[in-house]
């Protein structure tokens, strides 16, 4: 026994013996070859067919190893060929013809042609079809105004929708609708996931669960080759490792940076990059019964929340402050004589005096985090500090996310009087017509969990999705907006910018208003 | 002995059991579905009921959970909703991780426990007892998510010592001391607690029997301190250590929950965690059943440790 312990002692000191030679000398560790970018990611990829993923954290890596039929202009949210060398749109607004680009081949050496456009969407929107098993497909409903899709010739392909359709274009840009390669699809099966082939600037090199997705430069792209040698991105959930990671030199990107750890980047060796994004924050008002049916009090709830207090100290200006339900992304859509309600307690309390509400006990429901719900606690506290200030007595409940929404989507009857919410959307019609429509109240399956109801606003939202031309359905979305802002079914809070740093090794980065992150052009 | 550890064996399988079905039920119960999580802010009643259904969550829960038994009885795990891929596939490669990063920190706290536990009993109220406790207390104290922040902070980012985070690197790296460059950190986190309590039991573990009369005969007899310690002292206090070890084995791989998140250990419970948020039962299931498995073996092992060491234990 006292052998055994002996050989302890000696052990132990032999290990701190190598700890401490270890802290003096520093262990090399292999930093990242140049022409690789590494990118910090907040999550492990949940799978990489565009088909089924939902999260922007995807997408990020999606939007490089795919092409879809269209893209999002660099810059803006306008849609650009991309695939699709041009298209026709018939006088109904339901065919789609698309004139497809010749000589493309997938990553693993097949061809891009219609026959491959038809077999994309015929997995995810119909049932018989012999893949349609490699599912589920969440946001197949954005396509589910696709009555057919057939194949002209090799190169042309054209879509019947049920209905004229405005949003269409702008939704084939979005990940779900990039083209993934058919025969990759057919040999992988529900694999297909982990092993993506599609067109794009990238091609799929290796996937480490929790450690690594690494794509390499696709030499013959038809747009150009990209500007480094390979992408890897790294997970890295918890905010302030990927912030260490960042000022350590072990990524040369990382995107979302915690608001609070921008000043660590303030120096030269480092980029902030920013960029207002089709986001917009807003608390919905339960329309239907208790104070906030009535219109004054909405306005007066508008009124009196210091919106400027919570962009610039909550969020420390990774927000600027909404003016109405259309976030300023959709520069061709959004209506720039909107001034958003400024900060007045005194004109909320003389609202209230008006309506005859005074001292209303309203319950808040808030989340602990989310998709793109930003600081929901910390904004949650300063709003029910605001609206006490006015003479409202709020009481906080607060959800974990999935419960949060499984409370609020099926609507606030009965239960609660306001409530956060954010959306980030790909067209201007998303979010109005699923969530401010009278049809989309959420026992007719839509998101209006306030029951906002006015047929002016119903009507102006059908036309504008059933036009095809652009400045008519952006004079149809301005009109709804001024409308909208003065009913004031929401609260309108924040427009989300978001944020990235890079290293000054990294050139010719910027963020997209998309918030997709497209890599092709950045060297290092 | 054999037929003792069949029959522990045996008896784990209902503990399993009760495990899953526990956990089956919790996460049946809390708020959420798997169909929300995924589609987020997209989650009308409609789409949700559409996708539960592809997903084949429409039916009655007890009903899932047969399913699900018999398919694990065949070998089958399942397949996880939130990564579209086999449960055990994303378990075996996660599990390594999981196993080097606990081990080592239950090597380093069991050792490094010890050792100060029996030097703080042995040289009782005096500078090197008090100084060894106060470091305890300070250990035992420091919630290790904050200490590991604060170790990255200093180690990594000021004095670039270690990598941050992660277990290789992505390039050049893959040999062992690459991969214990990226454990040092994470793994002398994970200790530090397991360390402080294992020394405190130990002590007062050693103290009892220093007390007793046999002690004072062997030192009355003469023998050298060393000798009462180790070999007089520590022989029989061990019998009251080991369960300690056992259990903090066990509180080691629990630990690696929020370490794995801090250093990004690319482990099993990173795994749990964003599988529990996802709502995810099979990946949830599939990875409490592991880590309950090999609860069970730490403890079992840990019994027949006592067994092989406790002659009184052993005669019955």
């Amino acid at each position: 026994m006292k052998n055994l312990f002996d050989l302890g002692f000696r052990l132990m000191g032999a290990f701190l013996l190598v700890l401490t030679s270890f802290t003096i000398t520093g262990i090399g560790f292999a930093k990242t070859p140049d022409n690789v970018l590494v990118v910090g990611q907040i999550a492990e990829p949940k799978s990489l067919d565009p088909a089924t993923v939902t999260a922007v954290n995807d997408f990020r890596i999606l939007m490089n190893v795919y092409d879809g039929l269209v893209r999002y202009k660099d810059g803006t949210l306008e849609v650009e060929p991309a695939l699709a060398k041009s298209w026709k749109i018939s006088s109904d607004g339901k065919t789609y013809t698309f004139d497809l680009r010749t000589g493309i081949k997938f990553h693993d050496g097949s061809s891009f042609d219609a026959d491959a456009v038809k077999f994309n969407f015929d997995r995810m929107l119909n049932k018989d079809h012999p893949y349609h098993d490699t599912g589920p497909f969440p946001l197949s409903f954005f396509f589910s105004a696709i009555e057919s899709v057939d194949v002209v010739n090799a190169n042309t392909v054209s879509f019947t929708l049920n209905a004229p359709y405005a949003p269409f274009l702008s939704n084939l840009a979005y990940p779900t609708g990039l083209i993934a390669a058919p025969s990759a699809i057919k040999s992988k099966g529900k694999d297909f996931g982990r092993n993506p082939v599609g067109t794009g600037a990238f091609k799929f090199e290796s996937w480490k669960a929790n450690e690594s997705v690494i794509v390499s430069r696709n030499d013959s792209y038809w747009d150009g080759k990209a500007g480094t040698e390979a992408v890897v991105f790294r997970p890295i959930t918890d905010g302030n490792t990927r912030v260490a990671e960042m000022l350590s030199g072990g990524i040369d990107m990382m995107v979302e940076v915690p608001p609070v750890s921008l000043s660590s980047f303030s120096g030269n060796k480092f980029s902030v990059v920013e960029q207002a994004g089709p986001h917009v924050w807003f608390l919905i008002l339960n329309a239907k019964e208790g104070p906030f049916a009535n219109k004054k009090v909405r306005q007066a709830a508008n009124y009196a929340i210091n919106k400027k207090a919570i962009v610039q100290d909550v969020l420390e200006g990774t927000a600027a402050i909404a003016a109405g339900p259309t976030p300023p992304a959709f520069a061709w859509a959004y209506n720039d004589s909107l001034q958003p309600y400024p900060y007045d307690p005194a004109k909320a309390k003389a609202l209230l005096k008006e309506a005859g509400v005074s001292g209303a006990k309203l319950t808040f429901y808030v989340t602990q985090g989310g998709s793109g719900m930003l600081d929901p606690v910390a904004m949650g506290t300063a709003i029910q500090a605001d609206l006490a200030a006015v003479g409202f007595d709020v009481e906080i409940k607060t959800f974990e996310w999935n419960a949060f929404l499984g409370e609020v989507n099926p609507g606030l009857e009965g239960k609660a009087d306001m409530a956060e919410m954010a959306w980030m959307t790909n067209d201007p019609d998303t979010l109005p017509y699923l969530a401010l429509r009278t049809g989309a109240w959420p026992d007719k399956g839509g998101f209006n969990s306030g029951y906002y109801s006015n047929p002016e606003v119903d009507k102006l939202l059908e036309a504008a999705r059933s036009s095809t031309s652009q400045s008519e359905r952006a004079k149809l979305y301005k009109k709804m907006q001024e409308i909208v802002q003065e009913d004031a079914p929401w609260v309108f809070v924040a427009n989300w910018k978001q944020n990235a740093v890079t290293s000054d090794k990294v050139n010719n980065f910027s963020l997209q208003p998309s918030f997709f992150l497209i890599l092709k052009d950045v060297t290092k | 002995m054999t037929k003792y550890i069949l029959t522990r064996l045996v008896f784990a399988v209902p503990v399993l059991l009760g495990v899953t079905l526990v956990v089956f039920i919790i996460l049946s119960l809390i708020p959420g579905d798997p169909a929300t999580a995924i589609l987020g802010s997209y989650a009308t009643p409609d789409n949700v009921e559409r996708l539960n259904a592809q997903l084949g969550l429409d039916k009655p829960l007890w009903q899932r959970y047969f399913i699900w038994l018999t398919n694990l009885l065949n070998g089958d795990f399942g397949r996880s909703y939130s990564l579209n891929r086999p449960v055990l596939d994303e378990i075996l490669e996660r599990l390594s991780a999981t196993l080097v990063l606990s081990g080592t920190a239950f090597v380093l706290c069991s050792v490094l426990g010890v050792v100060l536990g029996i030097i703080s009993s042995a040289k009782q109220y005096e500078i090197s007892d008090k100084i060894i406790t106060l470091f305890v207390i300070v250990g035992i104290s420091i919630p290790s998510f904050f200490l590991g922040m604060m170790m990255i902070l200093y180690f990594a980012v000021h004095l670039s010592l270690f990598p941050v985070s992660g277990m290789y690197s992505l390039y050049g790296g893959g040999d062992f001391k690459d991969l214990v460059s990226h454990l040092i950190m994470p793994a002398a986190t994970l200790a530090v607690v397991s360390t402080g309590v294992i020394a405190r039991l130990s002590r007062s573990a050693m103290l009892e029997v220093l007390r007793l009369d046999y002690i004072r005969t062997a030192r009355a007899k003469g023998a050298n301190e060393r000798i009462v310690v180790f070999r007089h002292a520590l022989r029989s206090a061990i019998i009251n250590i080991l369960p300690i070890l056992g259990l903090q084995a066990g509180f080691v791989l629990s630990g690696a929950v929020y370490i794995e998140i801090v250093f990004q250990w690319p482990g099993l419970g990173r795994m749990l965690v964003d599988g529990i948020l996802a709502r995810d039962i099979m990946l949830v299931q599939g990875g409490v059943i592991v880590v309950a498995f090999l609860y069970v073996v730490f403890n079992m092992t840990v019994d027949i440790m006592q067994l092989i060491l406790d002659p009184r234990v052993s005669k019955n």
